[in-house]
């Protein structure tokens, strides 16, 4: 329940916003050695990470950025920011809009989308990286699949919640919020949901 | 920071005045039912037919046509949903299913028409151009045999456009249709006269005019079918079941008596705050425009898109600083979809994004609005530099 005089998001999330950290100042990003951006103004939403790396070790010494974004992606990207610094490229590259919204201690359901544009666009800067430095081999393709770009939820959260005991779409909608949106992507998930049934339980 | 507290979202709705809530206390130890007989409901009866002819004269009518509802969403879906019964019992409604309305109504209106589209109607949404106003050579061509009704809202929420009614109501009558308007954000804010106007049905609201929640008023003009949405009770002559809501009654009734007083000496008062504020943004802020009409508007609604940045952000930095605004962004509604009512316009997805309203009432201050200039500025300039919609160049590069 909100309380009165209340935010609707967590005070880690408001700090954030208030105060961002790691803005990336201006426009130049000739510093960085990858350079990432995702979404469009049009959508209402747009995200640019850049990185610093240290060569030797392959850690990230610097994640600036820049957004059009609501407050949850403004926060989540500076919560990011911070957390990447001082990873190493692999270990940046795989954490995961989950554990971005639990630093920020949790963020409302229809707001989970807004926030998962930084994730994206720091992966992008890694490849970026990558490819800047002649390791094409290293670049990464998404490694889990969106089904549900409302929710941002991935073939792989269908297949947690199949584990978890979901057993119809609905139970799988009450579970992960997936197609609670737009819809689109009943069929798809209404597949893999049958296909991870079939794998793990024979059903 | 956030010492000063400034309001300026009249439009979603309004703090009761004072007379209001004066009277609403003075009256809730009034419990007895309307319809009872005996001394109690006698009283409640008289409190709430005195009401009744307050509110009737405020906007013209005869106090048998007006129909106390619990909102006015309520009055709107009860308006709509009279065109589609099938009934034989239910006079000329069935024989005529086309409704007409617009792009930039209400969700209450827009949602039950596509309802009523399942339950075998047909709905035409009407265009606007840039400034919110509809074109009334596309309604005459819309205009034929199978419409049954037209609705549409006199003073829009989000932008404040006003549309003019009387003629478009006249169009609608020469062919045998009726008029609703939704007129929750016009009356009490410009004169309201349901004569003037002709229409047939008017949709009012006392929350919106610094009365309770919960309470409205449909006007139905007398002789005009009518079917009610909530049945079960003789109430309101069998138009609208359920006891009345007598203490939101009585304050929608105090509501329209201090409008009478206070709105003629208010216009030119929200109009010159208006300008101000106007004005005021428009010299401190580039990349900007201005939504809605530059004239034909509520005099206290500014609707304004500020370039590269989101509403959200927007709304919750002026937030933290203690002013309350509305945004047509997409974050701010839980959709994914910005403004309906900008799009409309054609205005730019990006522009709705970053649409802000700013809607003032009758304890709207100068000193507010300067405060407001003092923030403002400097908000939009702090989002503006995290923003990547200034990024030039950079942006081909970077994707790849």
């Amino acid at each position: 329940m909100l309380q009165a005089g209340e935010w609707a998001y967590s005070e880690t999330l408001k700090e954030h916003f208030m105060n961002p950290k790691n803005i990336l100042q201006g426009e130049n990003t000739d510093d960085f050695d990858g350079v990432g951006m995702e979404g469009n103004l049009q959508c209402g939403d747009q995200m640019m990470v850049v990185i610093k790396v240290d060569k030797e070790k392959d850690i990230i010494t610097d994640c600036q950025w820049k957004t059009y974004g609501c407050a949850s992606a403004i926060a989540s990207t500076s919560v990011l920011s911070e957390m990447v610094k001082g990873r190493t490229i692999e270990a940046a590259f795989n954490i995961s809009p989950k554990e971005v919204a639990q630093e920020l201690g949790g963020l409302p359901d229809n707001k989970i989308h807004c926030s998962v544009l930084g994730d994206k666009a720091l992966r992008a800067a890694i490849n970026n990286y990558y490819t800047r430095t002649g390791q094409e081999d290293k670049v990464k393709q998404e490694q889990v699949k969106i089904v549900c770009q409302c929710m941002n939820i991935t073939d792989h959260d269908i297949e947690d919640a199949v584990l978890e005991g979901a057993r119809t779409y609905l139970e799988l909608q009450e579970r992960t919020k997936c197609g609670t949106v737009c819809g689109q992507c009943k069929e798809e998930s209404e597949a893999l949901l049958e296909k991870y049934k079939h794998i793990h339980f024979g059903a | 920071m956030a010492d000063m507290k400034v309001y300026f979202d009249h439009n979603a709705t309004t703090p009761l005045h004072p007379e209001v809530k004066k009277e609403m206390i003075a009256s809730m130890e009034m419990f007895g039912n309307p319809s009872s007989m005996h001394a109690f409901g006698r009283e409640a009866r008289a409190n709430v037919e005195h009401a009744r002819q307050q509110v009737a004269d405020f906007i013209g009518a005869k106090e048998q046509e007006i129909v106390f509802v619990g909102s006015g969403s309520e009055a709107n879906n009860t308006v709509l949903s009279l065109f589609v019964c099938a009934s034989s019992q239910c006079s000329p409604c069935s024989k005529r299913n086309t409704i007409i309305t617009t792009k930039i109504e209400h969700p209450c209106v827009l949602e039950t028409a596509e309802c009523l589209v399942h339950r075998g109607a047909t709905v035409k949404y009407l265009d606007v151009d840039r400034y919110g106003k509809i074109d009334l050579d596309q309604l005459a061509s819309l205009l034929n045999d199978n419409v049954g009704l037209v609705s549409v809202m006199m003073a829009n929420n989000e932008i404040g456009t006003i549309q003019d009614i009387a003629t478009i109501t006249r169009m609608v009558h020469e062919n045998g249709a009726y008029m609703h308007t939704d007129a929750v954000q016009a009356v009490g804010k410009l004169p309201v006269d349901v004569r003037t106007l002709g229409v047939d049905f008017l949709t009012m609201s006392a929350h919106k005019i610094y009365g309770p929640k919960g309470v409205g008023a449909l006007f139905v003009k007398q002789g005009i079918p009518y079917c009610p949405l909530i049945r079960g009770g003789h109430q309101e002559h069998g138009r609208r079941a359920g006891t009345e809501n007598t203490l939101g009654i009585l304050g929608l009734a105090k509501a329209v008596e201090m409008r009478a007083i206070e709105m003629p000496a208010e216009e030119e008062r929200l109009l010159h705050l208006k300008q101000v504020l106007q004005q005021g943004i428009e010299s401190s802020i580039d990349h900007i425009s201005i939504n809605g009409h530059p004239t034909d508007s509520l005099t206290g609604t500014l609707n304004v898109s500020f370039e590269g940045v989101e509403g959200e952000s927007i709304l919750l930095y002026l937030d933290l600083e203690g002013i309350a605004v509305s945004t047509g962004s997409a974050c701010a509604s839980g959709s994914l979809d910005p403004s309906h009512v900008l799009l409309a316009t054609g205005v730019d997805a990006e522009f709705a994004h970053g649409s802000i309203r700013f809607s003032m009432g009758r304890d709207t201050t100068l000193q507010e609005v300067e405060y407001l200039l003092d923030v403002l500025p400097r908000t939009i300039q702090k989002i503006r530099n995290m923003s990547t919609a200034y990024i030039k160049g950079g942006l081909h590069a970077a994707s790849r």
